[in-house]
């Protein structure tokens, strides 16, 4: 081979080298975040959406290689419980939300966003009780949509409650709350969703890890 | 044009350009600058961002002109006898007339910024504000107490609370128009920053710290509101764009509508205060 | 590490001994060690105040001493200890490196100083490379109003990467290459003050990029560049990938001014007078002192923030009794002379190319020095207004509204000195005159731009918004990356021994010129409409406007493959050998043959005069007379 030849050649492999190295950084790297789900739109005199989630105190190595941060799960229509936060929703539609909550409480760190607004009445159930409002310190996690002035607080387990849950998938046989609200989906857009209690355990100020990821903690509304 | 030396032709091109395109300017630029005329604040920056646009457009049409010049005009020639240039290490007159016309300038420049500052211009001013604005523009009667408005800046929403209608708390930015306003910006976790463009107030929300501004609304009108500082994941999303400033009746109604509204929850909130800092030993979990 | 010998050594012969392999298998050895040892620590010792490891599953102690010792096996590895350990054991001051040959030398501890620029030059470029493309898909994300792309803590991540990586390395950018490698042979001298600091500020600088890439393997950077307070308490690991960084950048920037300063105060030819330093030299003296005094602070304040992020000290904390405040303040005293520490290369070397280009000696010497001096020292005093609105004491803004309008003045006489230059001049449009006078067009509009944002009603509008972008970017970008380019094609000849393509040079000039305007103009207009920075999301009637934007940021890049094209063409495929000296310069480096031998000067010259003395009778700049006469083979 002669010494062009040879350069040509280690020009080439060079570039062929950094056009893997960027496909990866692409792909691997940047692309990588939760999928969405789509749940399943009920016909009817209304459309409406159902969604069942739960809420967990440590997702578990299965579901997430950080095994011990609280997460959002959400049950997919193979009756599976799915960690992603991306939710793709229809417009203007009724969504039922039910949340099976296994966390136990940290406290809000703004008690503001303990009243319920947003929902349709603005109520929601809590273990069948209609209620309103929740006690600040008793929030564990809270489901918010800041764009759509929607944010419903989720109560906590109690300290001191019998066969807490542990890792995630949690079954309804381990304590937890049921809180149910409705409310309705607005025009096409892109919402984010989070948390707004500070519950990445371990944290300073409790806002780190899984608070600051997509896939725990925060989302997004994908209305279409 | 062949009698005039080359610097005589270099002024009359700077002349020229600025005659033609500062008035230009400043009929149809300038009346376009942000943040534009919703505040007095506001109206105090426009001013300051007309009068600086105007001499930055000045200046940058003298560095053209000179350049435009020289760049064509002493251009190497292929008939060029000698190949070198000759021989000038400075001109004193030159510099000492760069040097005194540039201070000047540069004087002149401070001191308006320091005019406008004191009129009160100045966005965020810390704990212990100094510029407050002339409040003989606020069409209130005189001796009016401005209105206290806290900003709350959390991770990743803005709040607010009206101490003086009952000290609720509520996720909606209104302003009476007419009034001046005192907001309180303060943060419960990182540092946020309070932008309201229309309003001209931006104020950084710091953790523990009270960060004074003052705002006199002169138009009804929506508002838009966006943090400016980065603030984690939803920092993109931390805009707002259900604000408004509404007439003085509008406010009392909205206030007595909302303090209602949120009754609820108000008793839960902590006593108001100029900063709320969460427990020190607090980790969640 | 030995000499020349005759017979050819078998490739693991070669491989063997304290070079870049050694290095990386040492740094990745070390790597571990410390990641398990810092896990150890964390679990076996039972700190009480380090249990958090275990709710959050992460290990900040693990992670810096992972890299710490990664960093230091890296260094032993490459052979950094040797000298002082043999010293210690008696043996004799010497300077065996030097004389390596072959391209080995290139990939190991070298006391060459042209070896150390080379190898800066390829270094610096590949990491202005990777921030390059983050910045590539950073406008592809801001095609669309909505995310369409990078989830949205991975497009921060991104916002990260590119600015962290632009300002740590293209700190080093110009004085990195170009002066370790030409500042001797400005000055008459045969190498540096301190041959192996010199080695080792280079491979600190390349640890440290790939320490800062390692960062999105483990979750990113939340910050931003300013890696603000408390903010940086809530990253995950990546943000020590950061906080090392820096460290390591800063004490390769104070490591490198203490050399140039050492150099220019201790090495210059006899006759070398003050007043006979090339301005590239001075510019050199400026950016050095910045770099000695203000690296420092940014690496305190960082150790702050380890300890923060490790034990769980609270400087930056409020709640625990620290301030964020603390964090702003300390991290921009040092980030404004750091600013300056990028702009003040640009200047020397404008002020250098001119007088070369024009055929006329430089303007108002004087003036031109007192200008870098007056921006160096001025820089301390004006960090406040990147923090106007932050609630800072408002006695303090009128002061730093003042300071920062004086700093235009030492600024201002640059613009003279290059005004003055060219006046009845015989100006040639070579490339490195065409990328110095774009940075005149350029560091105008950076300049007039600053007077909006030192002006405070003024900066309510624009601080933290798209102008302030536009404004560093114009500063910065179009100062110092333009000067880059113009260093290169002024100087890479010189370097290697052969030409680059003049005109695919131009190709790439007109098409970076026309394509960074388009790109950073309209980028004043998007922020005095009210869009900040860092975000994700816009307004929708923002589109058009980030579209053209993109657009042009995507013809940057084409610009720079132009150029990468004719760097591998013309230095790899074509290589026509370069003259000595093909500017016509009087500068001492062109009076030395193309490529510059091991040695640099057969003889240290006597220095007669300044370098600028064109047009001028007896304008002889250095004897002997062996050497080229200054003036000849233009």
């Amino acid at each position: 081979m002669t010494s062009v030849q040879k350069k040509l050649l280690g020009i080439v492999v060079v570039v062929a080298g950094a056009g893997v190295a960027i496909g990866f950084y692409i792909t691997g790297f940047l692309m990588s975040g939760p999928t969405a789900y789509h749940p399943p739109v009920t016909q009817g005199a209304q459309k409406s959406v159902n969604l069942t989630i739960q809420t967990v105190a440590a997702v578990g190595p299965t579901l997430s290689p950080n095994a011990s941060w609280v997460s959002y799960v959400v049950r997919n229509n193979q009756n599976q419980w799915h960690r992603t936060t991306i939710w793709s929703l229809p417009a203007h539609t009724l969504v039922h939300v039910t949340v099976y909550q296994f966390d136990g409480d940290s406290g809000l760190r703004n008690p503001f966003m303990a009243k319920v607004r947003g929902t349709v009445g603005n109520t929601m159930q809590v273990n069948g009780k209609t209620m309103n409002v929740l006690n600040p310190d008793d929030a564990s996690h809270t489901f918010a949509v800041p764009a759509l002035g929607l944010i419903v607080p989720l109560k906590g387990v109690a300290d001191d409650a019998k066969n807490q849950c542990d890792t995630a998938p949690c079954t309804m046989a381990e304590a937890h709350n049921t809180i149910t609200f409705t409310f309705r989906t607005p025009g096409k857009g892109r919402y984010r969703w989070q948390c707004f209690v500070p519950c990445a355990a371990g944290f300073l100020d409790g806002f780190g890890g899984p608070m600051q990821t997509l896939g725990y903690m925060d989302g997004f509304l994908n209305v279409a | 044009m062949t009698r005039m030396g080359h610097g005589g032709r270099i002024l009359a091109l700077w002349v020229v350009s600025s005659a033609i395109s500062l008035p230009l300017i400043a009929i149809f630029l300038t009346p376009h600058l942000p943040p534009g005329t919703g505040s007095v604040e506001a109206k105090g920056q426009q001013v300051d961002n007309e009068v600086l646009t105007m001499i930055s457009v000045w200046i940058a049409l003298g560095i053209f002109a000179y350049f435009g010049y020289v760049l064509t005009a002493f251009r190497l020639r292929d008939a060029d006898p000698a190949l070198d240039g000759p021989p000038i290490r400075g001109h004193a007159r030159a510099q000492v007339l760069w040097i005194v016309f540039t201070t000047a300038l540069v004087l002149c420049l401070a001191g308006f910024g320091t005019y406008e500052l004191l009129g009160g211009a100045g966005g965020g001013q810390g704990s212990d504000p100094v510029f407050k604005a002339f409040s003989g523009d606020a069409k209130g009667t005189p001796g009016d107490p401005p209105l206290q408005v806290q900003v709350i800046a959390q991770q990743w929403q803005f709040t607010f609370r009206y101490p003086s209608e009952g000290g609720f708390e509520s996720a909606r930015f209104v302003l009476p128009v007419n009034r001046q306003v005192e907001l309180h910006v303060t943060s419960l976790d990182v540092i946020h920053s309070f932008w309201v463009p229309a309003l001209g107030v931006k104020a950084d929300a710091n953790p523990g710290a009270d960060n004074i501004a003052y705002v006199t609304p002169k138009r009804i009108e929506k508002l838009a509101i966006h943090c400016a500082e980065l603030c984690g994941l939803f920092h993109g999303y931390m805009f707002d764009n259900t604000a408004r400033v509404v007439s003085q009746s509008a406010f009392t109604a909205w206030a007595k509508g909302m303090r209602q509204f949120v009754s609820s929850v108000t008793h839960y909130l902590p006593k108001y205060h100029h900063t709320y800092l969460p427990d020190p030993a607090f980790r969640a979990g | 590490m030995s000499v020349e010998s005759t017979a050819a050594r078998p490739l693991w012969r070669r491989l063997l001994g304290f070079n870049l392999l050694t290095g990386i298998v040492l740094g990745v050895g070390g790597f571990y060690l410390g990641w398990y040892g810092g896990h150890w620590l964390a679990s076996g010792l039972d700190i009480e105040s380090l249990d958090y490891f275990d709710d959050t599953g992460q290990n900040d102690v693990a992670m810096f001493l992972a890299y710490i010792l990664g960093v230091i096996g890296f260094l032993v590895g490459l052979g950094f200890a040797n000298y002082p350990l043999a010293r210690m054991r008696g043996y004799p001051a010497s300077m065996r490196e030097k004389e390596d040959r072959g391209i080995s030398r290139y990939f190991a501890l070298s006391t060459d100083h042209k070896v150390v620029g080379m190898q800066y030059f390829i270094g610096i470029g590949l990491f202005f490379f990777i921030a390059g493309l983050n910045a590539m898909l950073i406008r592809f994300e801001l095609l669309r109003p909505q995310p369409n792309v990078w989830p949205a803590g991975n497009y921060l991540t991104l916002v990260t990467e590119h600015g962290t990586m632009m300002m740590g390395m293209m700190t080093s950018g110009i004085l990195g290459p170009f002066a370790n490698y030409l500042l001797p042979l400005m000055i008459g001298a045969r190498r540096m003050a301190f041959p192996r600091i010199e080695a080792l500020t280079f491979w600190l600088l390349m640890s440290a990029g790939v320490i800062l890439i390692s960062a999105i393997s483990f979750g990113g950077v939340p910050t931003g560049w300013t890696g603000y307070e408390p903010l940086n308490l809530q990253g995950n690991l990546g943000m020590d990938a950061y906080i090392m960084f820096f460290a390591l950048v800063g004490l390769s920037m104070t490591l490198l001014g203490l050399n140039m300063l050492a150099t220019v105060i201790t090495m210059r030819a006899p006759g070398m007078t003050w007043t006979r330093l090339p301005m590239f030299v001075w510019g050199v003296i400026s950016t050095a002192t910045l770099m000695l005094l203000a690296a420092p602070v940014l690496i305190s304040v960082l150790t702050m923030a380890m300890l923060d992020r490790t034990i769980n000290s609270s400087f930056f904390v409020p709640a625990m009794g620290g301030s964020s405040y603390l964090f702003e303040n300390l991290f921009w005293v040092f980030g404004h002379p750091e600013v300056y520490i990028l702009a003040l290369p640009g200047f020397g070397i404008v002020l250098e190319l001119l007088p070369v280009f024009a055929r006329k000696p430089l303007w108002g010497y004087r003036l031109g020095v007192a200008g870098m001096l007056g921006v160096a020292l001025l820089s301390w005093t004006v960090w406040q207004h990147h923090i106007f609105v932050s609630g800072i004491d408002s006695d303090l803004r009128p002061f730093y509204m003042l300071s920062t309008e004086l700093i235009s003045l030492p600024t201002g006489f640059i613009f003279v000195c290059a005004m003055g230059t060219l006046w009845r001049g015989k100006i040639r449009y070579s490339v490195p005159m065409l990328f110095c006078l774009a940075w005149v067009f350029n560091f105008l509009f950076g300049g007039l731009s600053g007077i909006f944002l030192s002006d405070v009603p003024s900066d309510v509008t624009t601080h933290g918004s798209f102008f302030s972008m536009a404004h560093f970017h114009y500063t910065i970008m179009g100062g110092l990356v333009f000067t880059f380019f113009a260093a290169i094609y002024y100087w890479l000849p010189k370097m290697t021994g052969f030409t680059l393509n003049e005109r695919l040079g131009k190709w790439h000039f007109w098409l970076l010129f026309i394509s960074f305007n388009s790109t950073f103009g309209p980028l004043f207009a998007l922020g005095f409409m009210g869009m900040p920075r860092r975000v994700v999301t816009y307004p929708s009637n923002l589109q058009f406007l980030n579209d053209w934007v993109s657009v042009s940021a995507f013809v940057i890049g084409i610009s720079m493959l132009v150029f990468l094209f004719n760097l591998v063409y013309s230095q790899l495929f074509v290589r026509e050998p370069a003259p000595a000296n093909p500017w016509g310069s009087k500068s001492l480096e062109f009076q030395l043959p193309s490529p510059v031998p091991v040695h640099d000067f057969d003889r240290i010259p006597v220095i007669l005069n300044d370098p600028y003395g064109y047009g001028e009778e007896d304008s002889l700049v250095a004897r002997p007379p062996t050497l080229v006469p200054a003036g000849g083979e233009a």
